[in-house]
């Protein structure tokens, strides 16, 4: 008796098994072709990190809609990590009021443009009052105005081929060690095309303070706050997953 | 070590039937590797905003909660983050092994369900009674679970878990885009990370009393019945 179930017990688990790894690589195969996997998904880390994208992208799939609130709710205190570039270019632009500076964008798209801020603001703005989080613990609310960034992505044409949509910030001494570096970040298409994504110049019906990284930052509301990168540079459209972002920490913000 | 002839005429037997079963074994030490990963990477972040609010909202110079009586240390906080994530689906997944192993396997309604009649008041008392005189109840020593052991880990495993899951899921902005009830229920963002503060409180409460009554009633032997499944041989608790 007791052999026969360990016969049949072991036929079990080996089906079991053999289910399981094959269930694993079917799901594996259907993630990355649905676009579930995140770039960081090396490493024991990340396991983690696909676990939680693609549960993420999955709920999300339908444009979920990040929260809004009220004007009176907006909060009197917001604070930043890390202050305005020392860049010279970004402090001549700064001085300037930014009539030079130019958005250049470029990578998988038809028509590589370069973009003022007046270009910028001549495009249909929008207003969303959100919540900005960060990783650290602390939030605030307030008004963000710019542009869609997928209104600017449909006037350069992206190319069916892109993956991820690159931010280059202006260069910036590191708060602790002093070494200069370009800390730019990556964002998949799903996010690009979000309708809260906004190229922002405004802030609580203002120009967007330097310290809140003028003239135009990213703003990502469903994301945390370290994910919506300031003192915009330049985008790159791009296919590649394997160059995703020069921060330390992981890719995805939403959590 | 005391000896009783019916105690140990059982665990001649026990080779026959283990004490704990395999489901809860696994899940148990899963659990235990997962919350010691979690609680070290949450007091990681923490201590970078060592301030709790209520609310959507809080900040320094804003009006807060608590301020625990720590320093603020930002620097590795961004790799709290991932351990604390990888973590907390190591615990969800073994979480709901467990829900679905115990139910299948009875554990739920045979170990952990307290009879009707155990639930009167003056039974729980004197349960604790017994043990703040350092008494053995009859039930340590045939290795089932007390009334107040049995209420303390139905409490634990369908009422905290599922507590400290909400309150982590309604910090994301991902998840609250579609189930924005999660945050707006507790009264906001900042509200949800204060009852995750005081949720992960009393696990950890539960946790040190766990750890003293394993010293008392016998460390040795309950580490063992939850390794192996069996208890050492001609053994009663102890």
């Amino acid at each position: 008796m007791s052999r026969l179930v360990t016969r049949r017990t072991l036929v079990t688990a080996g089906l079991a098994t053999a289910a399981g790894a094959s269930g694993i690589g079917a799901a594996v195969h259907f993630a990355g072709r649905y676009g579930l996997i995140p770039p960081d998904h090396a490493g024991i880390l990340g396991v983690g990190e696909t676990l939680t994208y693609s549960t993420q992208r999955l709920l999300t799939s339908g444009h979920s809609l990040a929260r809004e609130f009220k004007r009176s709710e907006i909060s009197k205190i917001a604070p930043v990590n890390g202050p305005a570039p020392k860049d010279e270019i970004y402090r001549s632009l700064l001085a300037d009021g930014f009539k030079d500076w130019r958005l250049k964008i470029e990578g998988a798209i038809a028509r590589p443009a370069n973009f003022s801020l007046e270009d910028l603001q001549r495009l249909p703005a929008e207003s969303h009052i959100t919540l900005h989080a960060c990783e650290e613990g602390w939030s605030y609310i307030a008004e963000w105005t710019g542009v869609r960034l997928s209104t600017v992505l449909d006037l350069v044409g992206v190319r069916p081929e892109a993956r991820l949509v690159a931010f280059v910030p202006y260069a910036n001494p590191s708060q602790s060690t002093g070494v200069v570096r370009v800390l730019w970040d990556s964002i998949d298409m799903a996010d690009a095309l979000h309708p809260q994504t906004l190229l922002a110049y405004g802030m609580n019906g203002e120009a967007l303070p330097s310290d809140h990284g003028a003239p135009v930052r990213l703003r990502l509301a469903r994301h945390l706050g370290y994910k919506n990168t300031k003192y915009l540079s330049q985008i790159i459209v791009t296919d590649r997953t394997d160059y995703y972002r020069k921060s330390p920490g992981t890719w995805y913000g939403g959590i | 070590m005391r000896h009783e002839p019916g105690i140990a005429a059982l665990s001649n037997q026990t080779r026959e039937a283990p004490r704990r079963l395999l489901v809860v074994r696994i899940t148990h030490w899963l659990a235990v590797l997962s919350v010691l990963a979690l609680l070290i990477s949450g007091i990681g972040i923490l201590v970078s905003h060592p301030r709790l609010y209520w609310g959507e909202t809080g900040s320094v110079g804003a009006p807060s909660l608590i301020d625990l009586p720590i320093p603020f240390i930002i620097g590795p906080s961004v790799w709290n983050r991932p351990i604390h994530f990888l973590a907390a689906w190591i615990l969800v997944l073994a979480g709901l092994a467990y829900v679905v192993g115990g139910s299948v396997t009875r554990h739920f309604s045979k170990d952990l369900l307290p009879a009707k009649a155990d639930l009167r008041w003056n039974q729980i008392v004197g349960v604790i009674s017994d043990h703040l005189r350092w008494k053995l109840t009859s039930t340590d020593k045939n290795w089932s679970y007390n009334v107040v052991q049995r209420l303390t880990y139905l409490a634990v495993v369908f009422a905290l878990f599922p507590a400290i899951i909400w309150t982590g899921l309604a910090m994301s902005f991902g998840v609250t885009s579609v189930f924005p009830i999660l945050a707006t229920a507790l009264g906001g963002h900042q509200s949800a990370r204060t009852l995750h503060f005081v949720f992960v409180s009393l696990l950890v409460l539960f946790l040190i009393l766990h750890l003293v009554m394993l010293c008392l009633v016998g460390f040795r032997s309950h580490m063992q019945a939850m390794i192996t499944g069996y208890i050492p041989q001609g053994r009663s608790a102890g």
